[in-house]
């Protein structure tokens, strides 16, 4: 059996500032070390002053992952030498005296299965290294702290998943979340970080470290998977390790330092007294919270009876859901909901899909209305739809630039079916003997008319003329 | 002129005319140059020290809106960062360490007018008790200058006593500015943690450390505490004092008050005549209409050792940052990688700090924590519960500040955990955030005895009517230097 585990960091990008001080916490701008100040940078004798906001937008990511959150919290320091970390102490949060970060114990539903929550702190990102014209032999690193101190929500769950695919869903979902909460902006390069931990039929537990994006981390997850099913097919033991991903020859390898035996004396952070988090202010995050996925599908299926699977797809989109939301009335809710998870989402499968995508909520609603008119064919509805998605223009004009005004005039179909029967006297043949191929005759008179012939008719006069 | 004054002395006379500022400083950095080669209690001087004065000398003449503090001249512990100058902590590995910023304290004292002197001698990164730790030569004690003067804060106390500023700030974190008050007869406050902003401080151990003045009168103290107390948005464990006057009804006296005498910090460990001043010192808060009484703290024996585990554990993380990479001194890096330049730069720290900084990755590391650190912990919450009691029962608690008199150079210095019990009547304050205040009590063979009254938490302005009613009680000589 598969269990893979997340660690997922999170920059709270929404933030004014960073977590201690009043630099900015979008530090993406700037020229290198021009957005720190003597805190962020820990000079000698500053004193770290905590963004109380960014108590309040971790928190309700707690709440949004159905986590317990304590009434008090405190700050620890993980102390430990790295180039980055300015005090070479990192100000986070831990959970080991009685809950003391920012919240635990929840999940999220991911295709019906409950993936725990284990922990969510709340903790500074250090500055970001930057190896420049590194070579065997001389090797220059360059430092820049604009990051250092931006505040950031670790989200650690239980090894629940069971593939990577199901890592990919529960990411997009959490993603969704975090850009719905209105805290963070997962689409921002290093915004949204994972690590992963995998492990095969209840061995030791290798942990992944350095994956770039989230596209790697399903790699970097395959690739681990696939090397621990080997070495077990071939009986050799697998190690409890932590490994790098190499994103250059897209592997795993082990990593040589001495990492996971690093002791960080975790002790508190005294200058940052503890925080009360009052009833009252997570009632106001709670109430003021978008709809979760969950209550979301739930009100799709239940309002307008919407099969749970696409209620589901829509829901848990946050663009798809969106689209969804603008465009459906009583009506038609069933319809556009089928029309975005059979064909939409093909054109707009992936994120930087959607940001190019010029389609509005008024196309959705403008092709049904002409499907459910018979002005246009389903089919002609797809076709309609990719030019909708490049240029944005009005779903009129398309269908008539583009001339898919449904054909449904008999005596037009009838002169086209007669020059096919012409065309193909095999079929006609067949079709005769055989009545179920006759949708190949029907295919045929699609072809032609490019999609445009109502099917339904089509089908019936090509019947009528077989049996003449 | 007379520069054996107080603040408050000071302040009439310029107001009466009696001398300028401008005069008050040049005298004082005339007998800074006189005195100094010997005392050494001056790191760096205020090269515009002269033109301060004279800015607030023209704020007088024109009848400008003037700060309360009329610019006498106050040294800063060179731990205290002041925009543009060094702040060394008498440690080679900040050589050339120049604060962007001004700590709030000073900050408060420039409103307020006050003329800064200099930064003051300290053991290096505040780690000591003698100044012998400094990186650039001790400190003299004013009293006799073959006698180390107390420490962490041994330059401030040094030149308050000898004269060569009338009031400094210094920073106690385990007895810090009690100890060398008491060494060189000056008076210290440890305030209740909270109370004045650390901001702009360079930490030792955050957990329980304060700034705190250093002066020559209870009531000069009183007057400093007003102007550089309360909460302070850079420092979030500032707490709120509600503008309190500490010169408010000083000399109310303590009729009818209770004092508890520590019996851990007075039974046994004192010299004789520290033990003999203590009972001196008891029959006056006698006849000052208080009552005495005995009071035991059992933890006390145990605090010592607490307190250098956690500051040990604390100093070893406020000062990692110390990696020479962002500032600090000149080092070729050519050659080196990381960890090898790290360990190499920070071999510039001195023994006392090395020391601690081992003691500080080794007391909370995994497999030590539960024996050491978190028993610390233990130690610590245990003895504030004790002394909370206490206070239930008595309005302050007494004890000789230093269980022994001023000694020699390199008589201790050898001896690690000698010097570290030295601290034993100091620490108590520091592990509970109770508030302490060392006054000067006695002359014995030329060098001086402090007395420790400490009272509860944010209650200065009844300690400092405890220390302002014993210093009425005693006449001491004028230091001879």
């Amino acid at each position: 059996m598969t269990k893979i585990g997340l660690e997922i960091h999170c920059q709270l990008t929404k933030l004014e500032s960073k977590l201690f001080c009043p630099c900015k916490a979008n530090y993406r701008e700037f020229e290198p070390n021009h957005n720190i100040c003597p805190v962020c940078m820990g000079l000698p004798g500053s004193l770290p002053r905590l963004n109380q906001k960014a108590v309040e937008s971790a928190t309700s990511i707690a709440l949004a992952l159905n986590c317990q959150t304590p009434e008090k919290i405190a700050f620890f320091r993980k102390n430990y030498f790295y180039p980055d970390l300015p005090k070479n102490f990192q100000i986070t949060q831990l959970n080991v005296y009685g809950d003391m970060s920012v919240g635990g114990e929840g999940y999220v539903e991911v295709e019906g299965k409950k993936i725990k929550i284990r922990r969510i702190q709340l903790e500074e990102d250090p500055g970001r290294l930057i190896y420049e014209g590194a070579s065997d032999r001389t090797k220059i690193t360059l430092v820049d702290y604009n990051r250092a101190g931006t505040p950031l929500v670790e989200i650690v769950t239980d090894p629940d998943f069971e593939s990577p695919r199901q890592v990919r869903i529960f990411l997009n979902i959490l993603s969704d979340l975090l850009e719905n909460l209105g805290v963070a902006e997962p689409g921002l390069e290093g915004a949204m970080r994972a690590d992963g931990n995998v492990s095969i039929e209840g061995g030791n537990k290798v942990e992944i470290k350095n994956i770039g994006s989230f596209h790697d981390l399903e790699k970097a997850l395959h690739f681990e998977l696939t090397r621990q099913q080997s070495l077990s097919e071939r009986d050799i033991d697998i190690v409890m390790e932590t490994r790098h991903w190499d994103d250059r020859r897209k592997i795993t390898v082990s990593s040589r330092s001495k990492e996971e035996d690093q002791d960080y004396r975790y002790f508190l952070e005294n200058d940052i007294p503890w925080v009360k988090i009052e009833q009252s202010t997570r009632d106001v995050l709670k109430e003021n919270m978008p709809e979760s996925i969950s209550s979301k599908k739930e009100r799709y299926v239940q309002k307008f009876g919407i099969a749970p699977q696409v209620a589901e797809i829509i829901a848990s989109d946050r663009y798809y859901s969106q689209l969804f939301e603008n465009s459906y009335s009583e009506q038609n809710a069933k319809d556009i909901a089928n029309l975005i998870t059979t064909d939409v989402i093909g054109f707009i499968d992936t994120k930087e899909k959607q940001q190019t995508s010029k389609i509005t909520s008024k196309h959705l609603s403008d092709l049904i209305d002409a499907i459910n008119a018979k002005t246009i064919t389903r089919n002609s509805a797809k076709v309609a739809l990719q030019e909708i998605v490049n240029s944005g223009k009005d779903t009129k004009l398309i269908l008539q630039e583009m001339d898919l005004g449904q054909v449904s005039d008999s005596s037009e179909i009838d002169a086209i079916i007669s020059q096919i029967f012409e065309d193909e006297k095999q079929a006609v043949i067949d079709a005769k003997e055989r009545p179920e191929t006759v949708n190949f005759l029907v295919g045929k008179v699609m072809q032609k008319t490019k999609g445009k012939a109502d099917p339904a008719k089509t089908l019936e006069l090509i019947k009528s003329k077989l049996s003449q | 002129m007379n520069l054996n004054t107080s603040i408050l002395k000071y302040i009439e006379d310029v107001k009466s005319g009696a001398f300028t500022v401008e005069e008050f400083t040049a005298a004082t950095l005339q007998r800074i140059k006189e005195v100094d080669d010997d005392v050494h209690a001056y790191l760096s001087l205020n090269d515009s020290a002269m033109d301060d004065a004279k800015k607030i000398d023209q704020k007088i003449s024109s009848g400008e809106k003037i700060g309360q503090c009329y610019g006498f001249p106050i040294s800063i512990k060179d731990n205290i960062c002041i925009t543009g100058t060094k702040t060394t902590c008498a440690s080679k590995i900040l050589e050339n360490f120049i604060a962007p910023y001004t700590s709030t304290v000073v900050n408060y004292l420039q409103n307020a007018d006050a003329v800064i002197t200099g930064k003051t001698n300290l053991d290096e990164f505040a780690m000591g008790l003698t100044t012998e730790f400094s990186a650039y030569g001790p400190t003299k004690n004013p009293w006799n200058l073959d006698y180390v003067p107390g420490g962490s804060s041994g330059g401030s106390a040094a030149s308050v006593a000898a004269n060569e500023c009338l009031a400094s700030l210094g920073s106690d974190t385990g007895g810090s500015v009690r100890n060398p008050a008491s060494f060189c007869s000056v008076v210290g406050l440890k305030p209740t943690y909270g109370l004045i902003s650390r901001y702009g401080l360079i930490s030792y151990a955050n957990s329980i450390e304060q700034i705190g003045p250093m002066t020559k009168t209870v009531k000069d103290s009183a007057f400093l505490l007003n102007i550089i107390a309360g909460q302070d948005v850079n420092d979030d464990t500032t707490i709120d004092n509600h503008n309190v006057n500490y010169l408010e009804n000083i000399e109310n006296g303590i009729e009818g008050k209770k004092i508890g005498i520590i019996k851990e910090m007075t039974a046994e460990g004192l010299s004789s005549e520290v033990s003999a001043a203590t009972k001196d010192a008891i029959h006056d808060f006698e006849s000052l209409g208080a009552s005495c009484e005995e009071v035991t703290l059992p933890t006390i024996p145990y605090t010592v050792a607490a307190y250098y585990t956690i500051t040990s554990t604390e100093a070893g993380s406020n000062l990692a940052r110390y990696d020479n990479i962002r500032y600090g001194y000149e080092m070729e890096s050519e050659g080196y990688e990381y960890n090898s330049y790290i360990s190499k730069s920070r071999k510039k720290f001195g023994p006392e700090v090395t020391r601690r900084i081992i003691l500080g990755g080794f007391v909370p590391s995994a497999g030590h924590a539960g024996k050491y650190f978190l028993k610390a912990l233990k130690v610590k919450s245990k003895l504030i519960s004790e002394i909370n009691s206490a206070f239930e029962k008595f309005d302050y608690l007494i004890a000789p500040t230093s269980p022994v008199q001023p000694f020699r150079f390199g008589e201790k210095i050898d001896d690690p955990v000698t010097l570290m019990l030295l601290d034993y009547n100091t620490v108590t304050a520091n592990l509970t955030g109770k508030p302490a205040i060392s006054v000067p009590y006695r002359i014995h063979n030329g060098l001086p005895i402090g007395m420790q009254i400490m009272s509860n938490s944010l209650q200065e302005k009844s300690l400092f009517q405890a220390a302002y009613a014993l210093e009425t009680k005693t006449t001491l000589p004028e230091v001879p230097l």
